[in-house]
């Protein structure tokens, strides 16, 4: 065995698991890892971004994109600290990203050192699992360990706390060949007998429903839930994070649900009398948050990974514990190839809620309105394109009016709302699937929250595109101060706003602007089709309001259609 | 109703902080809290007590069976089991109450570990109820101060199926 340095075992251990890019920060307790990094260039990238929070919602990034983990380096302190938004972002998404931090000496912990901060207790409530290293020997197999919890079971974020000693101590380097953790065994396949319960439920429905979530995305089952479909002749709507696992452009799909989903999708989850819930946990944007009014009709079986999420929000008649690819797997082996289902009375009244109150974007001769730009966007790149958008107005758009066909190319903060997310994931995105058009749409608000990673993407070379929306607001607090608070619009409006074509140019990017609605498609155009980082700032209309809408606490069959009805709940409403 | 229970964790740091984050992250109550080795070096046994609702309880044991280094959780009410806290009492003791204070000890068959000039020092285990009797029997006479654990616990060999 060779005997190396506990940063050389970091390297080495990377490289066993095939991370073939990390995106960081130095600073004084991982400087060891800095040093020989230039060893490891060759098989191992690292981006420098501007700072932690960036570089952490990069490896997000990369992760959804590619579905293999995101990584992370750097020190300790406030570098560690600011991954946490980072952290708990992908905690809620399920994204396995590993966050290596470093430390101060171990003779040092807790005494109040030079940037030093409890790692471990911070990230305990925001990681699926953390550790702290104290010895050089078993470094190699706490970042296994990492990897193995952060990309099993539900997926999530880890973290491992690396001291500096640790870092420049000398050891044999051992790394395991395969780990088992007494504590950690997630189920893969589901229960056979709750599988041919679920299938039976199935097979008598009349009016069913998938309900499918991110898990499916996680999972890869995309193939087998269009199977599933299109055997039984299920209508299927997505949750936030699940779009992209079931193609647009198929006729059984039907948008989006919850707080700003569909009509048809919402009313048709409402009325169904079985919902197939496939890799989500019916949390409350998704359902409204009116857990005793949700579906009143349907028999719930729901399919999760993780056995923490059933019966947590709703109550589940059939629950199947594991691997969403799996478990349907098996539960098409119990479905026969040639059903000849009518379902011609279900659809029909799909099609009639359709019809009463489409999804359709808005159009304006003097504004340019953020729906009808989206719209637009899925027309230029043929639904082809991955989209990572950020936390407001916009990300409810680009949800409603983008077409995604294929698993993740639909990439967003949804269980933390994390704004500033949007431009380094899109980056992290970019650097997994190099031959993808990645495109960032971002809002102003959330833009400026992460700005400085534009150094970063110019640095690198990138080929990113950023469609900034800018409305001069944050636009969902002054939708929701229209709605809830009496137009109060408080602290919404931005009094100073930046140039943000010449942001670009001073960061070395390009920067286009249109203003007018006959200028967006040619500045669009332009912009996706020009090399580089290119910014698009589309000046829009800052009244456009997303809608329908859920109001917070309402039932699905409860849709706010249009502005002329929101003076009517204005008094209802009263949780976020 | 009141739950107990008993958590088989990895033996390392942070594991504790772990189940009880999660009851403060939640707002859920400890009622107490129970820590020790056991045969195996490598392993601790957690022994918790709680209250809620089933669906809460529920959602607990879930939340722990999720952590990475719990190895097997198991609700102790839902089966035959034993219960057992211990108390050190520090009693006043005057040449008048000397007396008395033995007796009831003595009826509790609590042990007198300490002995000065001004006071008696009593420990006892028992269940619950016993524990609090005892003390209510000697509040009268002058508690000086007391130290308390959290109630430790195991499932009986021969369960008479009544709750399952």
């Amino acid at each position: 065995m060779a005997r190396m340095l506990g940063a050389e075992m970091f390297f080495e251990t990377l490289i066993h698991e095939g991370v073939d890019v990390i995106f960081g920060l130095p600073g004084g307790y991982v400087l060891k890892v800095y040093d020989v990094m230039p060893k490891y260039g060759e098989a191992i990238k690292h981006v420098l971004s501007r700072h932690e929070q960036g570089a952490t919602h990069m490896a997000d990034g990369y992760a959804r994109a590619s579905g293999r983990p995101g990584v992370v380096l750097c020190t300790s302190g406030p570098a560690a600290t600011n991954t946490v938004t980072g952290i708990a972002t992908a905690q809620m998404d399920s994204s396995p990203v590993v966050v290596f931090t470093g430390q101060v000496p171990t003779p040092y912990l807790g005494s109040d050192a030079f940037q030093e901060a409890d790692h471990i207790g911070i990230t305990r409530p925001c990681t699926k699992h953390n550790s702290l290293v104290r010895r050089t020997r078993e470094l190699p197999r706490a970042i296994k360990e990492a990897f193995h919890i952060a990309t099993t079971g539900r997926p999530g974020p880890v973290l491992v706390d690396m001291p500096k000693d640790v870092l420049i101590g000398e050891d044999e380097l051992e790394i395991p060949n395969e780990i088992s953790l007494r504590g950690y065994k997630p189920t893969i396949r589901g229960n056979i007998a709750q599988i041919k319960r679920a299938v039976e439920i199935i097979m008598t429905a009349k009016r069913p429903v998938v309900f499918g979530g991110g898990g499916l995305i996680w999972s890869g089952a995309t193939p087998e839930l269009i199977e599933l479909v299109h055997r039984l002749r299920i209508p299927v709507a997505l949750t936030l994070m699940g779009l992209g696992a079931y193609p647009a452009n198929d006729p059984y799909f039907m948008s989006m649900l919850g707080m700003h989903g569909s009509y048809k999708a919402n009313m048709a989850v409402h009325e169904s009398d079985v919902i197939i819930s496939i890799g989500a946990r019916f949390d409350d944007r998704a359902t409204g948050g009116n857990f005793p009014k949700f579906a009143p009709n349907a028999k719930i079986v729901h399919i999760d990974i993780d056995p923490s999420t059933i019966d947590k929000n709703i109550r589940v008649h059939c629950p199947i514990v594991g691997d969403a690819k799996h478990v349907l797997r098996q539960m098409l082996e119990f479905i026969p190839k040639d059903l000849n289902i009518d379902r011609r009375e279900w659809f029909g009244k799909i099609d009639e809620w359709g019809r009463q109150h489409p999804l359709l974007p808005k159009e304006n001769s003097d504004k340019i309105m953020t729906s009808h730009l989206i719209d637009m966007l899925s027309n230029i790149t043929n639904g082809d394109a991955i989209i990572v958008s950020d936390v407001g107005q916009h990300q409810m758009w680009v949800a409603q009016f983008y077409k995604f066909n294929r698993p993740r190319t639909h990439i967003t903060s949804g269980g933390l709302g994390t704004m500033g997310f949007g431009f380094p994931a899109a980056m992290g995105a970019k650097f997994a699937r190099p031959d993808e058009m990645v495109i960032c749409v971002a809002g102003d608000g959330s833009f400026q929250m992460n700005m400085q990673e534009l150094a970063t993407a110019v640095e690198n070379k990138m080929d990113l595109k950023i469609v900034l929306i800018n409305n001069e607001h944050h636009g969902m607090v002054r939708q929701w101060q229209t709605m809830f608070f009496n137009k109060n619009y408080s602290a919404s409006h931005f009094d100073v706003m930046p140039d943000f074509v010449k942001l670009a140019e001073a960061f070395g990017a390009k920067g286009l602007r249109a203003k007018r609605p006959e200028e967006l498609e040619a500045t669009l155009k332009e912009g996706l089709y020009s090399d580089g980082v290119v910014l698009m700032e589309i000046v829009v209309d800052y009244e456009e309001m997303v809608y329908p809408m859920i109001a917070p606490g309402g039932a699905m069959n409860e849709m706010i259609l249009e502005d002329i009805e929101r003076e009517m709940i204005v008094e209802s409403v009263d949780m976020a | 109703m009141r739950h107990t229970i008993s958590i088989l964790v990895d033996n390392e740091p942070g594991v504790l902080a772990r189940i009880a984050g999660l009851f403060s992250a939640r707002g859920f109550n400890i009622e107490s809290l129970c820590v020790g080795e056991t045969l195996d070096p490598t392993t601790s046994r957690i022994t918790l007590v709680t209250s809620g609702d089933d669906w809460i309880i529920e959602q607990i044991i879930k939340r722990f069976n999720n952590m990475i280094n719990v190895i097997k959780v198991q609700d102790l009410s839902e089966l035959t089991h034993v219960e057992r806290e211990m108390v050190l009492v520090r009693m006043e003791a005057t040449p008048e109450t000397r007396p008395e204070i033995l007796r009831t000890a003595d009826i509790f068959r609590a042990k007198v570990i300490d002995v000065g000039p001004r006071s008696y020092m009593l420990e006892l285990t028992g269940d619950r109820d016993k524990i609090t009797a005892f003390l209510e029997i000697l509040r009268p006479m002058g508690i000086k101060e007391i130290a308390r654990t959290g109630s430790v616990a195991l499932a009986r060999e021969i369960q008479n199926n009544k709750r399952r």
